[in-house]
């Protein structure tokens, strides 16, 4: 089944979600050790350009995303969580896209403060919308590191939770995601 | 002959016996803080401060009484590339937090003739503190169409990266950094 039912996660959703999950601690990775690189590294510049495009298409994954979320609805959580527990979860989920945004949005202030756009993988490019603060490139790029940092601490949570209920609470938590 | 005859306008202009002082005209932005560096021995990368502030005594008739002081907001370097500047204003180069300003301060200047100065003094950048010297050129003084009065030099000087405690990250062509300087002063 590839919609998202009132009991179940659709394919496309399942899909989706684990894609982004790669590709967020792909990037995270990717970010850490580009920065790394000496100037003379063949990925010295490779590095970047992936990390551009990848995050890129990450931003019109979340959006799609979101759009579908609208469009067929999610499944309601499952009866035995509590009414913490459900709360707890739709807290992070909230943080988990409102940081995948914000960060995709502070590394697009990085990369276009100077009026150049993004390429994406020699495919299309993301214009520029100027400047629009001063020193934009050094403060989006600390806000991009730290929320990235945050980001991922989150997700690890949000998996950690997910395995809880699956071996602890033995319930279907996890499993409607696989 | 034309040097003194400069000098003797210069006399007739200012008729008192000190060095006028002079602030450099960064308001206006007739001065301008460039740098130049090989890129991987292939070209030259150009790049820029664009904030600074300086002023400077000068007399015509004692050049060798001139001093002169510059500080420069290291965080407004500028090389047309966002991501690039921020990279060289990371801890990776000139690490501006830390040292977000850079001084100069003159401590003696030689005169060449014809116009020529060699401007000898401590430039701070980086945290580090070393004695440059600075080829320098008056290129014309004399009153703006304004009510002011102006004089304008150029000048050059190469920094070698690790003297100022900045790492050698770009390759054994781009260990040196040249400086292209520009300033105007209006005479307060």
């Amino acid at each position: 089944m590839w919609r998202n039912t009132p009991t179940g996660y659709g394919r496309l959703n399942k899909l989706l979600h684990w894609l982004v999950a790669i590709a967020v601690f792909g990037l995270f990775g990717l970010g850490l050790w580009m920065t790394s690189l000496s100037y003379y590294d063949e990925w010295y510049r490779k590095g970047p350009d992936l990390h551009r495009s990848i995050g890129v298409l990450l931003m019109l994954v979340m959006v799609l995303r979101l759009a579908l979320v609208h469009w067929m609805g999610k499944p309601k959580p499952l009866a035995s969580h509590s009414v913490l527990e459900v709360r707890m979860a739709q807290l992070v989920h909230l943080l988990i896209y409102g940081l995948v945004f914000a960060i995709g949005i502070s590394g697009y202030l990085i990369s276009t403060a100077d009026g150049r756009g993004i390429e994406v993988f020699n495919w299309f490019t993301v214009p520029s919308l100027g400047s629009f603060f001063e020193h934009q490139e050094d403060v989006a790029g600390e806000v991009h590191e730290w929320l990235a940092f945050a980001l991922v601490g989150l997700a690890v949570l949000h998996g950690l939770a997910a395995i809880k209920h699956h071996l602890l609470d033995k319930d279907d938590t996890l499993r409607r995601m696989l | 002959m034309k040097k003194t005859a400069l000098a003797a306008a210069a006399l007739l202009l200012s008729c008192n016996t000190f060095a006028a002082e002079y602030v450099v005209d960064t308001k206006g932005a007739h001065a301008s803080i460039n740098f130049k560096i090989p890129h991987l021995g292939y070209s030259m990368l150009l790049g820029r401060f664009n904030q600074f502030t300086g002023f400077f005594s000068y007399d015509a008739n004692k050049p060798e009484a001139s001093k002169i002081s510059v500080t420069v907001d290291t965080e407004s370097l500028d090389s047309n590339h966002a991501e690039r500047d921020k990279h060289l204003r990371s801890d990776d180069f000139l690490d501006t937090k830390l040292y977000p300003e850079a001084t100069f301060t003159s401590t003696s200047v030689r005169d060449l003739g014809n116009d020529k100065l060699q401007v000898v003094g401590d430039l701070t950048l980086h945290g580090a503190t070393k004695s440059i010297t600075i080829d320098a050129v008056k290129i014309g003084e004399g009153k703006d169409p304004w009510g002011g009065y102006r004089v304008g030099f150029s000048g050059t000087t190469t920094l070698k990266l690790t003297d100022f405690g900045i790492p050698e990250r770009l390759g054994p062509a781009s260990t040196e950094v040249e400086l292209d300087l520009h300033i105007e002063g209006i005479r307060q």
